[in-house]
């Protein structure tokens, strides 16, 4: 292992000295800018020194984020910074080690990956840059892709159903979800250190526009009027309230109802109270997402943390298991060549 | 420890210098831990051994079929042996479908041991004899001798006041036979009685009966009629004083790793994803968190060796293990090893092929996966290991290789090395060569940037590990700037790269040693060039030739990729080469290609190993060619 015993005072950093010398190459107007600026804005305020911070990537334009980190980084192959991130948190858990992957890279052929880690629950900070396209190989249709959704691939429009990125996470046993926006870059910071923070497996979807082969994509969140009444952004302990204060989130049973708070009599103590360490409450927010119903009714789209409790991390419980094979002592050289079923022969 | 062996009456002993047997039954008649029991005896009583199991893929097969016959081959001697025997000079055949499958490799004039009550009707009928045919009774086994014993009766008698259950008296029979074996070759009890207290430490009675079935075995053979022509047989122990262990191919490479990080002052992490024949690696590795192992049992194979990758990047040593499909879905991710340039064990324990092919049965067709598997030119170093032992030196130079040259490496075992063991004598720390991670210092601020991929001498770039000061950089699948690693489509870079990159891999041969003669002259007729776990079988044949006065040489590669330097003028030094391979013809191509000569390829393709009989009539028949 290299020197580290003589740790400086560290200086205080800023945002810029987190960029690396390479100039991104994304497109003009590409979401992932607005991403990594707010990332190099959260990793200043975490107090961790650049060298302890690692970037893992997979493949597609989201993964190139690594690059321009002046922190350590490892841009892989497709779908695999997950399984690579791991095995590097479980190898050396002081590290502070994010994941930058995409909805290709991550649900399609990191799929397998994805589901496995979140039950694993590494300490990592995963952040899925959502644009529901394939945007490197040129606009074909993601896992994520809205159904009728026409791409060179899909002329016809897409027929598959796709992914409830959070419905996925909750489900594989993940122990933090939230959802954030490109747009939105103030909440995104938020949200990313919330995400830094979390002991575990941190999975930040980010809405993120792709205005070359999927522009538009989130306008239904985008204007300030549509945010207003197609949003609600989650905040622990208080009620879900969105449409500038008008409409609110009543919970009949498992039912999420929006209700109208001027008309019908319904105070806001009323309302749906965000738990986030709720994991049937984050279940149904999770299936806002399935309703795509466009009316009066329909459910806004949740923004926030959903989901955030704590659990053992897959480097710790395997640290304790070592700790505790450990303690009468590491086995030494000799016993691990001798075994335990070694003979003498004598001298005859 | 003499006190059991003596007989009760006047035996005559034969001394012999090595013998074959084969205890075979059905998968649920203990063979394995039978025979495991009987080569512990072997080994500590001083023996030379060689051991190979052999079982079915399925769990549990059909009772009584042919498919469910579980085998387990030991060869001791008083000299040397290098492979569980071609043919076995005993056989313990539980059943009737242990005897047919096995008949045709037991040498003419072989013991049988039978155990009539698995040769019933219904047993007969499981095995597809026709109605009415029984071979113990109908003379077709009368060039053999020929001993059938009712085990299961002898069993039950012995145990009937044990107080265990008639399922669990009946389970007992397999240490009656073992009893038996150790009777007929004058072997020790203690060891086992030992071994059977340990195991059923929480099980006094369980222990108890064990051991009397065990006697009942021994005291059967000393007491009845049955055997006195026959008599009892002596192998002399020879085996060089000093401590052993018994390893198996599977648990050397779980110790060479282990050790191997011990040397390089590593942590070891294996990412991993079970496969056979090559899972005890990971479970044998699973058990060493003594050691500051830490095992992954991933999701996949792709996340098996991409896990493995991760932590090589933190500054691991990094291995994975799988066998033949498993490499194949490792591809990728080797490609990008090799291009990041970290340090990788990759061991292949290779079966029958393609796809599922032959799961539990070795083969050597994996090479041409390893040399060449890759899309893109990505040369890595192959090296092969060739007996249960070589295992541990093989693997642990594979690790050596990986972390000094900075280089993912592949090291090749199968299914044959993996489940055979032999006794291996426990080797010394101070032995093992020396693993120098070369590990890049802090960077001070007033220090010139950190270039990632500037090299040394031997191209070999240095480790830059997360948490070293000043060392930030960004390395990726992405083709690279010679030295800063920013990405780069540059035509003539990636020209550079590419070259860079292969001369780093053929650098190696300067540190390799020189290839050796293993056995015979060193100029000749015929030169036997093997690679793998076809050691021992070429050994055993060439020494028979050579002691027929033929001139003919053995040399085993272990470096395959690079090849050792002298290669080349060995190969210059006979009249003919032949490469036997259990594959349809690969290490052949790739001498070919590299020294543009014809040697003469033997192949076997069968998911079984040669057997020295095989190679000696090959050579006998090449060297009446040369004449």
């Amino acid at each position: 292992m290299a020197d580290n015993t003589t740790v400086p005072v560290l200086p205080v950093l800023i945002a810029k000295d987190f960029a690396s010398d390479q100039e991104p190459k994304w497109c003009p107007g590409c979401g992932d800018h607005a991403v990594l600026q707010q990332i190099k804005n959260v990793l200043p305020e975490l107090g961790i020194a650049p060298e302890n911070i690692v970037f893992v990537s997979g493949i597609g334009c989201s993964s190139r984020l690594p690059y321009y980190l002046a922190t350590y980084g490892v841009h892989g192959i497709h779908g695999r910074a997950l399984p690579m991130a791991t095995g590097l948190k479980v190898s050396r858990p002081e590290l502070s080690v994010w994941v930058g992957t995409g909805d290709g890279d991550a649900l399609s052929i990191g799929g397998n990956h994805f589901i496995h880690t979140l039950r694993r629950n590494p300490d990592l900070n995963v952040v899925l840059f959502n644009n529901e396209i394939y945007g490197l190989t040129k606009g074909q249709y993601s896992p994520t892709s809205k159904i009728g959704l026409k791409t060179v691939t899909s002329p016809s429009g897409v027929i598959d159903q796709p992914f409830n990125t959070a419905a996925l996470t909750l489900g594989s046993g993940g122990s933090f979800f939230a959802r954030a926006f490109d747009r939105d870059g103030k909440f995104l910071r938020s949200i990313l250190k919330r995400a830094a923070l979390h002991k575990g497996t941190s999975l930040v979807e980010i809405y993120q526009n792709c205005p070359i082969f999927n522009g538009g994509a989130f306008e239904a969140f985008a204007s300030a009027d549509n945010k207003a009444n197609n949003t609600v952004y989650l905040e622990q302990s208080k009620p879900l309230i969105f449409a500038r204060g008008k409409r609110g989130i009543w919970l009949d049973g498992f039912q999420p109802i929006v209700v109208d708070l001027d008309k019908e009599g319904i105070s806001s103590s009323d309302l749906w109270i965000h738990d986030e360490t709720d994991i049937n409450k984050a279940s149904i927010l999770a299936h806002f997402a399935d309703d795509h119903a466009d009316s009066e009714e329909s459910l806004p789209r949740p923004f926030g943390v959903f989901y955030a409790r704590e659990r053992i991390t897959y480097e710790d419980a395997l640290t304790a298991q070592i700790s505790d094979a450990q303690k009468n002592g590491i086995g030494t050289f000799e016993e691990l060549l001798k075994g335990d079923q070694s003979y003498e022969i004598k001298k005859a | 420890m003499t006190d059991t062996t003596k007989s009760t009456r006047q035996v005559n002993v034969t001394s012999k210098t090595s013998v074959s047997v084969l205890f075979a039954g059905d998968s649920g008649d203990g063979m394995q831990l039978t025979g495991t029991q009987f080569a512990n005896t072997v080994a500590t009583h001083g023996t030379e051994l060689n051991t190979f199991p052999n079982f079915p893929a399925e769990i549990r097969a059909p009772a009584g079929t042919i498919a469910g016959v579980s085998g387990f081959q030991l060869q001791f001697s008083s000299k040397p042996v290098y492979t569980p025997g071609a043919r076995f000079d005993v056989m313990v055949a539980m059943n009737s479908a242990a005897l047919k499958a096995n008949l045709k490799d037991l040498h003419r004039g072989g013991i049988i041991i039978a155990g009539t009550e698995g040769f019933d009707e219904k047993n007969l009928k499981l095995a597809g004899y026709p109605p009415g045919v029984n071979p113990l009774e109908d003379g077709s086994l009368s060039n053999y001798i020929l001993f059938p014993v009712p085990i299961l009766q002898l069993t039950r008698e012995a145990l009937k006041e044990s107080g265990l259950s008639s399922k669990e008296i009946d389970r007992c029979k397999n240490m009656f036979v073992l009893g038996l074996l150790y009777w007929l070759y004058t072997l020790p009890l203690e060891g086992t009685f030992e071994t059977l207290r340990a195991k059923f430490q929480k099980n006094v009675h369980m222990a108890e009966a064990n051991i009397r079935a065990v006697k009942a075995g021994y005291f059967f053979g000393d007491e009845t009629e049955l055997f006195a022509n026959l008599g009892r047989f002596d192998i002399a122990p020879q085996k060089q004083h000093g401590l052993y262990r018994r390893v198996t191919g599977n648990e050397a490479c779980a110790i060479a790793l282990t050790a191997a990080a011990k040397k390089a002052g590593l942590k070891l992490f294996l990412g991993s994803y079970p496969i056979t024949p090559a899972t005890e690696i990971l479970s044998t590795l699973a058990k060493k968190k003594k050691y500051g192992v830490k095992t992954y049992q991933a999701e996949d194979e792709i996340a098996g060796i991409v896990s493995s990758i991760g932590a090589a990047y933190g500054g691991a040593l990094a291995a994975t293990n799988t066998s033949g499909p498993g490499l194949a879905l490792k591809t990728e991710a080797l490609g990008l090893a090799v291009i990041l340039e970290l340090p990788l064990v990759v061991i292949n324990v290779q079966r029958g092929g393609p796809s599922t092919g032959l799961p539990t049965k070795p083969e050597q067709s994996d090479l041409f996966m390893a040399m060449y598997g890759r899309h893109g030119e990505a040369p890595l170093p192959v090296i092969a290991a060739s007996s249960p032992v070589d295992c541990f030196y093989c693997t642990y130079e594979a690790a050596r290789i990986a972390v000094e040259h900075m280089t993912p490496v592949i090291c090749l075992t199968d299914g044959y090395l993996a489940l055979s063991s032999e006794p291996w004598k426990v080797e010394n720390p101070d032995n093992l060569a020396p693993i120098t991670p070369r590990f890049h210092l802090p960077r001070k601020p007033e220090d010139p940037p950190f270039l990632p991929y500037t090299r040394d001498d031997r191209q070999v770039r240095s480790w830059a590990i997360p948490g070293t000061r000043g060392l930030e950089h960004r390395i990726g699948g992405l083709e690279k700037q010679n030295e800063t690693g920013n990405v780069s489509h540059d035509p003539e870079n990636h020209e550079l790269m590419t070259k860079l990159r292969a001369q780093k891999i053929n650098h190696i041969a300067d540190t390799l040693p020189l290839q050796a003669i293993d056995n015979g002259p060193e100029k000749g007729d015929l030169l036997v060039l093997g690679w793998g776990s076809s050691y021992g079988a070429i050994k055993t044949a060439v020494e028979q030739a050579i002691e027929k006065g033929h001139s003919v040489a053995h040399a085993h590669l272990r470096y395959i990729h690079p090849f050792p330097k002298n290669l080349g003028e060995i190969l210059g030094n006979y009249k003919k080469i032949l490469i036997p391979e259990l594959n349809n013809g690969q290490l052949i191509h790739i001498i070919r290609d590299k020294f543009l000569i014809a040697p003469e390829g033997f192949t076997k393709i069968q998911g079984v190993p040669f057997n020295e009989m095989e190679i000696l009539i090959k050579i006998t028949d090449i060297i009446k060619e040369l004449q």
